[in-house]
Order: structure tokens, then sequence, then C-alpha cells
């Protein structure tokens, strides 16, 4: 699996001042080649835990995704012109960070 | 209509860019993913404001869909290739707007701009000037176009495919978090209706399946293709997509797009509304 949870959440992520974090879970995080850079223009996928597609989002320049779900298991995938990748992630209430390498 | 006349690969498309008679268009809920960077020569509708009337919830009606193709440089006899972000919701939402008003050739780009994005290739972001052209449409073709009274009187008769996501079928959810000013009053389905959602049809680079996974998947959750079917979804942009496989690339006779959708259905006095995961039943 290559997503990989930071060790701690990035509470720096620019979340609209409007979200309520006490009630909101927040999968977000970066996509990187395997060079460490970031990818922008990558889509993001998150399917739930059957599998089923939920939401797709295309990263930043700094290639940040966000996806807003709920707390349990989920898959991220991530697609870009340097190859694919992602894995399962469990998450909880709050922000949850993590990395995504595509290779 | 088959997978031949109404879609064309990447591939085709790179080598087409500049073919004469062929005008490619962006149509994107984000408009500023164009701005951004496009298919080279391509231009831009915008899905809200160029193809919905700003005052009455409606489409652009016929005088106004011939002043915006006019305007675009867009004539009767050229070849329009639609392609978008979101896995080409809104490229077939045009789509659908270019038949209804009896566009003669127009086809979908397979993919849409993540498959132009996932296979690296070029991008432009000069805007192209098309000189204005004196187009004419058809009046709208309403078979393929469904209102209120069609799905209510459809419960329990014809084929209503629910396209939108499991939790929005079953009502647990109204619509994706980022649009809250489109919720409808209530939550839930049309009674009777299939959810097949719209991403069954896709792989995950935005591509269409192959017609024998589409009929598959379609006769696996209930399809009886004997009957006349109904599509929705929210908003019915995803339902155009639906509508796409269903009746352009399956080549279904009677296949009609309600693009009132939930947000019309679920704000409707006095209608029937199912909840949870099953069809449910006219009773509900």
């Amino acid at each position: 699996m290559s997503v990989t949870t930071c060790a701690a959440p990035d509470q720096a992520a620019p979340i609209p001042a409007s979200v309520d974090l006490e009630k909101e879970t927040v999968i977000s995080g970066t996509v990187l080649a395997t060079n460490g850079d970031p990818v922008a223009g990558a889509y993001v996928r998150l399917l739930d835990r059957t599998g089923e597609f939920t939401a797709e989002v295309v990263t930043s320049p700094a290639g940040r995704f966000r996806f807003f779900a709920a707390p349990g298991q989920w898959t991220v995938r991530a697609l870009s012109r340097f190859g694919n990748g992602g894995g399962e992630v469990s998450v909880a209430r709050g922000v949850n960070e993590f990395q995504v390498s595509v290779s | 209509m088959s997978r031949d006349t109404a879609l064309v690969s990447a591939d085709w498309a790179e080598k087409n860019l500049e073919a004469p008679g062929v005008v490619f268009v962006e149509v994107d809920e984000d408009t500023s993913a164009y701005d951004g960077g496009h298919i080279p020569g391509a231009i831009k509708i915008d899905w809200k404001t160029d193809l919905q009337d700003q005052v009455r919830r409606d489409f652009v009606n016929k005088k106004q869909f011939e002043a915006l193709l006019s305007e675009r440089g867009i004539s009767n006899d050229d070849t329009v290739i639609l392609y978008g972000g979101n896995n080409n919701w809104f490229a077939a939402y045009a789509y659908w707007y270019f038949k209804l008003y009896g566009h003669g050739d127009v086809k979908l780009l397979d993919g849409g701009r993540k498959k132009w994005e996932l296979d690296a290739r070029p991008y432009s972001k000069d805007v192209p000037q098309r000189a204005a052209t004196q187009y004419t449409a058809q009046e709208q073709d309403l078979s393929i176009r469904a209102f209120r009274d069609d799905v209510v009187a459809a419960i329990g008769v014809k084929n209503l495919v629910d396209v939108r996501s499991p939790d929005e079928f079953a009502g647990r959810l109204l619509a994706p978090a980022h649009l809250p000013q489109e919720q409808a009053q209530r939550a839930g389905h049309v009674p009777t209706a299939i959810s097949v959602p719209w991403s069954k049809a896709a792989n995950e680079d935005g591509t269409f399946k192959t017609d024998d996974d589409l009929r598959d998947i379609y006769s696996a959750a209930g399809l009886d293709t004997s009957k006349e079917t109904i599509a929705y979804c929210r908003i019915g942009e995803r339902s155009s997509h639906t509508w796409f496989v269903l009746h352009e690339l399956l080549g279904e006779p009677s296949v009609k797009n309600y693009d009132g959708s939930w947000t019309e259905y679920g704000s409707l006095v006095g209608v029937p509304v199912a909840l949870g995961d099953e069809p449910g039943t006219l009773e509900a």
C-alpha cells in the first residue's frame, strides 16, 4: 500500500472557516511523484467500503486534494500522467492527512 | 446510434485537432479549468450561464440556443466534439442539448479531460476566434426529454433509473456537499426506480465500458429493455451520462432524460417518495 499517514495531521491545511471540524471528517493530502515532487492535475477518487465511486477531485498546483466524508474505511485512488497509486485508509472525525505516491 | 457515431477516442481527437469542419467544445462545471489549459483549438461553453435560462428554471430556448451557437461560431454542418471534466458529465449534458435541438453531427470525446490528462496530451491556453455563423436549431425533440408528469406516470410502469450515488438514492444524503443551494425539500427516490449509479458505466480513466459490459450492468440491475426508460439524477447532468450510454451507445430506442430530476421531484407536493436501498412500490 502506498498511502502513508503523516505522523501529525496538518492543522495548517486551508479548510474553509465555515467547516466545523468537530463534525466533519476531512480526508486530505498530497499526491507525490516518485521523485517526491507534488503532482498537479492528478485525479483523486474516493471509493466507499464496497468499492463504489463516491467522489473525485483534481489536485491543486501544489498536488493537494480534499474530501468531506464520514468516519470509517475508504479507498483513495490517484491517477496521473506519472502513474497511479493509492490504497485503503481508516479515518476519524477531524482532519485525516495522507500522502499518495504515484508511479 | 452506436459507439462509432456517438464517440471519438483521444487518439482520433489529437489527429483531428485542425480538421476542417470539426469543432472541439469544452463544457465544464468548473469553467476555470478551460482557462488553465484546454485541448488546442477548443472553445468553451458554460453549462450554467450559456445553456440555462437565467430567469426561468429551464433550458435556453430555441432562439437562445441559436444565438449561442451563432456567436460561438458553430454552424449546422460542423462536427461538434464535446468533452469536459467530471468524467464528461457536463459534456454529456451538452450533447443531450445538441441532440434536443437537432444538431446533425455531435460526438463525445471518450474519457474527456481526464483521459487527455492521463495520456499526457497537449493543452493550450490560446482562445480561438471563430467567425460568427447563422445557426438554425430544430424544435426540441421531446422524445428524449421527460417532464415531472411523465415521471409520476411512469412509476411501476416504465423503467426509472436513478443514477445518483447509493446514499442519495436511499435518502441518507440530499446532494454532494459542495452544492447545498440545489437541494430538494425531501430525500429519497421515485418509487420503483432502480439504482444504477452513473459511475458503473465508466472506467476509472473516464472512458465508457464496453457495450457488453454496459448491457450486463443494466440487465443485472433489472432494466427491462422491452419498456421505455426515464433516467434522472439530482440536476440532470449525471443522468445525461446514463442517457448517453443507453440511447447513444447501446441504441435503446426509447430513453428520456428527466432534467428536472430530484431537485424538482423531491420538492413536489403530493408525489410518492421511497426511502431506503430498495426500489419500493407505488404505495410507498
